[in-house]
């Protein structure tokens, strides 16, 4: 018995070489499955790793607050609060920089160290030269990616803007902290470390600097274990609310924690909505496989059952082939996954400053890869497994009875006669085995609708890119004070030289309420009539602010559950900190974050303040540029200057890369089903009728016209999925807009024809190639063999 | 000029349709080189009704394949209507059975898919001056089978349907291995009784492989292959009808 078995096992090995090409086929999309998978869950886990590592080892804190001005001494009460662990005040301030090597406007967040050692919360991981001397105030730890940008080492020195005041600054160090993975550029979403870094300095330095001695404007927090983290929050807000306070926030709302958070977001999205479509396509490939496989064996089913094979032991060969057939597709899969991992944190260290991005090797992203995929093939080996166990022996020993087809099926018979023989051969196969066609359709389709549901991101960005940098955010400059400025600060910036028009704002940190839902946000108001920020409702019509109450993002009144004309609580956490109802007068959209919006004249009187303002949106003259860059640096009020056209810069260079990667990635995989599917669909149907077509070359036919029978198959099915992978697709994209949509931004659905158009080429690429590589091997057809046996 | 090729030219000119010089096909099976054929000599008149008589692995099949342009032989030449097709690549092979040859099998090789009717339609589509499928099924006897698929057709219907296809491109070669193998007696001598209507109608030249020395009785001449030559060449006196032969 043992000796048979082997035997047994010997002829799956033997099945599975001959099926070698097929087997290919389903493993590079197993693997595509399975890669995909890990990448995703070994990215997740790498970037987990790496976060927690750092967070902790670098003392991340958990809550954070900014202030005004608050005294020193409040920092013990602060201590106080129930669940806190450690507190941490320092002071904090965005200046600009006048680099030499850097004709355009650039920002320094500073951070203050603690006059001696170093911080006791969001340390900073040192990564060269030395810790800033209290004695020698113009000594700074710079981050970075923003001193590998401009090349800046210990002992290079940087010119900023203190309070108006030019500082010459010297670099001790290079460093980051836990605080800035994301280093969100000013104005922007991206990092952009050639005009945003974070500078590092002893706090007596910035006390000085900025009037604050004896006190702070920024303090950070830890929490013990069982703290409740809301209570501590509303205790420091009431505690600092004396102090200028905007409003303490959790991880949760820290730009960098949100950023990289919500990147980890979409790996769990992308994890859980491609691999399984590949795992389903795989599955339909090798029940296609077993299944014909079967029908070639049922003579040596009859036999081995003669010889008294078990249904169960017949039936557990077959599930054991297409297991094995699974395995290779799977260890492709870890190397291809690992491989996809590490490239896909390569662009991760793109926008993510970790110290070092972690490669964990995450044993459940393998587990669960593998079990999906053998799950997958047992599912798709089952039936036709079981078709084997019920062939009756003496039955199976015969052969199979012919085919036969029908005139007609689907077709009218006034199309099928219009026909030439060899396309009604064609649609006579089709319509024979409906359900075949139907899976290869469906195999083609799913391709189609992950090109389309991946490469959609891409429009998607496009679409976001335009909207804020092109129709709505369509100022040249965008400038904010370091206080609250009045209206002359507005009449200095026009006589900048280079600058055409000047709009102001004013942003004020609220506390938005409406009954149990509250939310930490702000309001920026800008003028009714306001050309440089526009507001778009719905249909994407620009929608001026209204002249009274709040103009609101559709997504703010859905995170507060309110509506249009009804009234909701504001707690101006600024001024007089007055708390007003206010009515929601409009709604519009808008893909980040969840502005308000005020006429800002409006917004001064219900604050009970004169005309105040806190930046300005500038139309500068291209012309005039250099100038502008000069001088802007040189006025005292301005903390930080963005340019619309150093933003659009950015994301284009960020987003390069990884628009070309992903799309490659995207375009290789999704391709790989539909040649994975094509291929094993012909090479099946050339099991099948090798001796008919091989009659077709004796009687005359030329290779191609041979070709064309077989392989014009597929290309019809292609022809009928594309525009079904293309509605699918469409539903696709849908669902990863709801998977990949944060709290950050909502990505848009936008679907340009020209990427159907370039998925639907990629889909016929694949085909075309996996129709050569079966074309070729009908060239080798042994035209005298086959016309000798019988079927 | 050799004394040899004017002549041979004065035939041709004539009535040769296909000629072979030296024919030999060795074919390397591992170590083993087997000499399927050992040097064939033969000229084939238009409009001839050839028996080709052999037992199995004389190279019967082998000189068929050859003369049909789906193999090359090892050295010797092949001269069809004057035209060298010794060498020939494999698409301009393909150009002369498209063209020349009609083949008929022992196991018929139709197309499933497609009904009688279309079976013929898929050769004559692709010829130049063909005779209608429905024409080329009466002469087969078969044309109220017309619309039946293969699985619908008897054995011996389908073979007819098979010489209907091979004939319908009005080959000036028509190539029969085995045809009536896979048929009883009844059936074999129809599929005869049409090839014989075919030779006689269209002039087709006919080389018809068998093992059944019955069949001979019905040809021009009946050619005995041995271990890869030609052991005998036998002139038939009068043609007998299939009806008349023993089978």
């Amino acid at each position: 018995m043992v000796g048979f078995l082997r035997a047994l096992d010997r002829k799956l090995l033997r099945d599975l070489w001959r099926l070698k090409g097929q087997g290919i086929a389903v493993g590079i999309i197993i693997a595509c499955g399975v890669g995909i998978m890990i990448m995703a869950l070994g990215s997740l886990a790498s970037l987990e790793e790496s976060r927690s590592t750092y967070y902790e080892r670098y003392r991340f804190a958990d809550v954070f607050a900014d202030v005004k001005r608050a005294p020193n001494q409040i920092v013990g009460e602060i201590r106080e609060i129930d669940g806190v662990k450690s507190a941490e005040t320092r002071i904090t301030r965005i200046v600009t920089l006048d680099l030499a090597d850097f004709n355009e406007p650039a920002n320094a967040q500073l951070v203050s160290l603690p006059d001696e050692g170093q911080p006791t919360l969001n340390n900073v991981m040192l990564h060269e030269g030395r810790w800033p001397d209290l004695a020698r105030p113009e000594e700074a730890i710079v981050s970075r990616a923003f001193a590998q940008e401009h090349d800046y080492h210990s002992g290079d020195r940087i010119r900023a803007i203190f309070n108006g005041r030019t500082r010459d600054i010297e670099i001790v160090g290079i460093g980051d902290s836990p605080e800035y993975v994301w280093t969100l550029g000013i104005g922007g979403l991206l990092p952009d470390d050639k005009r945003f870094g974070v500078f590092w300095m002893r706090r007596q330095a910035l006390e000085r600097a900025f009037d604050l001695e004896g006190a702070f404007n920024n303090v950070t927090v830890s929490l013990l274990p069982n703290a409740v983290e809301a209570d501590v929050i509303s205790r420091l807000d009431n505690m600092l609310a004396p102090y200028g306070a905007v409003g303490a926030y959790n991880r949760e709302d820290q730009f960098s924690n949100a950023f990289v958070e919500s990147e980890m977001g979409q790996l769990v999205a992308m994890a859980a909505i491609i691999p399984p479509v590949f795992l389903v396509v795989s599955a339909l490939l090798i029940h296609a496989i077993l299944s014909r496989l079967i029908a070639v064996e049922r003579q040596q089913i009859g036999l081995l059952k003669a010889f008294g094979f078990s249904n169960l032991e017949v039936a557990a060969h077959y599930v054991k082939l297409a297991v094995v057939l699974s395995l290779g597709g799977v260890l492709a899969g870890f190397v291809l996954g690992r491989t996809l991992a590490r490239l896909l944190t390569h662009l991760y260290s793109n926008t993510m400053r970790f110290p070092e991005i972690v490669h964990v090797f995450e044993p459940s992203a393998f587990v669960i890869g593998a079990g999906a995929a053998i799950v997958a093939a047992v599912i798709g080996a089952l039936n036709a497994a079981l078709k084997a166990a019920a062939l009756q022996p003496a039955e199976a020993m015969n052969p199979a009875p012919p085919t036969v087809y029908r005139r007609g099926g689907i077709l009218p018979l006034w199309l099928t006669n219009k026909l030439d023989e060899p396309t009604r051969m064609i649609v006579r196969h089709i319509t024979r085995w409906p359900i075949r066609a139907a899976m290869t359709t469906f195999g083609i389709a799913a391709s189609m609708a992950l090109l389309v549901g991946t490469l959609f991101a891409f429009d998607s960005t496009d679409e976001m890119i335009d909207t804020i940098y092109y129709r709505t955010d369509v100022y040249d400059a965008a400038v904010t004070f370091a206080e609250i400025e009045d209206e002359t600060a507005l009449s200095e910036l026009d006589r900048v030289p280079g600058v055409l028009e000047v709009e102001p704002t004013r942003d004020v940190y609220v506390r938005f309420r409406n009954g149990v839902h509250s939310e930490r946000g702000s309001i920026t108001g800008i003028r009714s009539d306001a050309k440089y920020k526009r507001l778009l409702d719905r249909k994407e019509t620009p929608v001026s602010v209204a002249e009274s109450g709040l103009t609101m993002t559709s997504h703010l009144a859905s995170l507060l559950n309110i509506g249009l004309g009804e009234r909701l609580t504001v707690e101006f956490l600024e001024g007089k900190r007055p708390v007003l109802d206010i009515p929601i007068t409009a709604v519009v959209e808008e893909y980040i974050g969840h502005a308000a919006y005020m006429n800002i004249e409006e917004l001064g009187r219900v604050m009970g303040e004169s005309r105040t303002i806190t930046g300005a949106f500038l139309a500068l003259d291209p012309d005039l540029s250099i100038e502008f860059n000069d001088a802007i640096l040189d006025r005292p009020q301005v903390a930080s200057v963005a340019l619309r056209s150093a933003v659009i810069e950015t994301f284009n260079e960020t987003l390069e890369e990884t628009i070309t990667i992903m799309m490659m990635i995207y375009a290789v995989i999704g391709g790989a089903i539909a040649a994975g599917v094509v291929y094993n669909a012909a090479r099946i149907s050339l099991t099948e009728r090798g001796r008919e077509l091989a009659s077709l070359r004796v009687l005359g036919f030329t290779h191609g016209e041979v070709s064309y029978v077989l392989l014009g198959e597929q290309a019809m099915l292609a022809i009928i999925a594309i525009p079904i992978g293309s509605l699918l697709g469409t539903a696709f994209a849908h669902l990863i807009v709801l998977g990949m949509s944060t709290d950050l931004y909502r990505v848009p659905y936008v679907l340009e024809p020209s990427t159907r158009g370039f998925a639907a080429a990629v889909v016929l690429v694949a085909v075309f190639l996996a129709a050569v590589l079966v074309a070729n091997r009908i060239r080798n057809l042994d035209l005298i063999e086959v016309l000798k046996t019988r079927e | 000029m050799s004394q040899a090729s004017v002549l041979a030219e004065a035939k041709s000119s004539a009535e040769i349709l296909l000629d072979t010089q030296d024919l030999t096909k060795v074919y390397q099976t591992g170590e083993v080189e087997v000499h399927a054929l050992r040097g064939i000599n033969l000229t084939v008149q238009i409009g001839e009704l050839i028996v080709l008589l052999g037992a199995s692995g004389s190279g019967k099949s082998t000189l068929l394949n050859i003369i049909g342009g789906l193999d090359t032989p090892t050295s010797g030449k092949v001269t069809f209507l004057d035209e060298d097709i010794t060498n020939l690549s494999a698409s301009a092979l393909t150009r002369y059975r498209r063209a020349h040859v009609g083949f008929i099998f022992q196991f018929y090789n139709l197309v499933p898919s497609l009904t009688a009717r279309e079976n013929v339609a898929l050769v004559t589509e692709i010829s130049s001056n063909p005779i209608p499928p429905e024409d080329a099924l009466s002469m087969v006897g078969l044309a109220d089978r017309m619309h039946h698929f293969p699985a619908q057709l008897s054995g011996g219907e389908q073979q007819r349907v098979a010489v209907a296809r091979a004939i319908a491109k009005r080959p000036n070669l028509l190539l029969c291995d085995e045809p009536t193998g896979a048929l009883d007696s009844k059936t074999g001598v129809q599929v005869l009784e049409a090839l014989k209507t075919v030779n006689e109608e269209l002039g087709a030249t006919t080389l018809i492989i068998t093992h059944n020395v019955g069949i001979a009785d019905m040809s021009d001449r009946v050619i005995r292959l041995s271990d890869g030559m030609i052991i005998e060449e036998k002139q038939m006196g009068r043609r007998r009808q299939p009806s008349e032969l023993s089978w």
